[in-house]
């Protein structure tokens, strides 16, 4: 058995209020290569049906904190799509 | 304490959380449901949180809050269905004088606002529900 890297990678991409509701759905996994970036995972989502309801830019997290647009993603990776923010 | 409650927020409760002998001056901020916005009569709201990383960045910003300044911080912030004048987020800053307990309140405030995976949505008179979208607001405040 070789013990090469996987060519890609899976992470779970979540998404909330307003954006769930367009998407019809909270949680997707998604496989990428290897090399992704959250840039990457947003691209993946816009390029599905009714993506294009969903900003170029949204604010994205990964792994339960604010993730850059150029932050490399990670098998098993846990990546939100955040609707603007409305708390307090 | 969890951050995120879906119960009715105890503001009595976080003020003695951060009562102490050597703590003269304690610091509050309640934020309240309001009965309009953008124009608009709201009738009820609904928050939804990412629960895991809202509590995540609340005990952050907390202690970003407790290095910067020496306070301590308490916070809660509701989720789930709430009425107008319904307390929605509260605050309570202990230090031993009075301007880091509002310095420290303000930022906790603003930083929350801006940083925690909290979002509402709002009825309205006319029978209408909106997600609220404060960088929106913004255009045409």
């Amino acid at each position: 058995m070789s013990a090469a890297a996987p060519p890609s990678i899976t992470v779970r991409v979540l998404l909330f209020a307003s954006y769930a509701e367009r998407f019809g759905f909270e949680s997707l996994p998604v496989t990428l290569p290897a090399s992704a970036r959250v840039a990457d995972v947003v691209a993946h989502l816009r390029a599905l049906p009714g993506g294009d309801q969903l900003p170029p830019k949204p604010l994205c997290a990964r792994n339960l904190s604010h993730a850059g647009w150029s932050e490399p993603v990670s098998e098993g990776d846990e990546i939100a799509i955040l609707p603007p923010l409305a708390g307090g | 304490m969890a951050y995120l409650t879906s119960a009715p927020i105890d503001v009595a409760a976080l003020v003695s959380a951060v009562q102490a002998p050597e703590r003269g001056g304690i610091a509050t901020f309640i934020g309240l449901v309001r009965n309009h916005h953008g124009g608009r009569d709201v009738l009820r709201l609904d928050y939804s949180a990412y629960g895991p990383m809202a509590e995540a960045e609340c005990g952050r910003i907390l202690a970003e809050a407790q290095t910067r300044w020496p306070v301590a911080v308490a916070l809660q912030h509701r989720v789930g269905g709430l009425e107008i004048g319904d307390a929605a987020v509260a605050i309570a800053v202990g230090s031993a004088h009075r301007d880091d307990a509002f310095a420290a309140c303000r930022y906790v405030i603003e930083e929350v606002k801006r940083r925690v995976p909290i979002w509402k949505r709002e009825s309205y008179a006319d029978g209408t529900v909106s997600w609220v979208d404060p960088t929106a607001a913004l255009q045409h405040a």
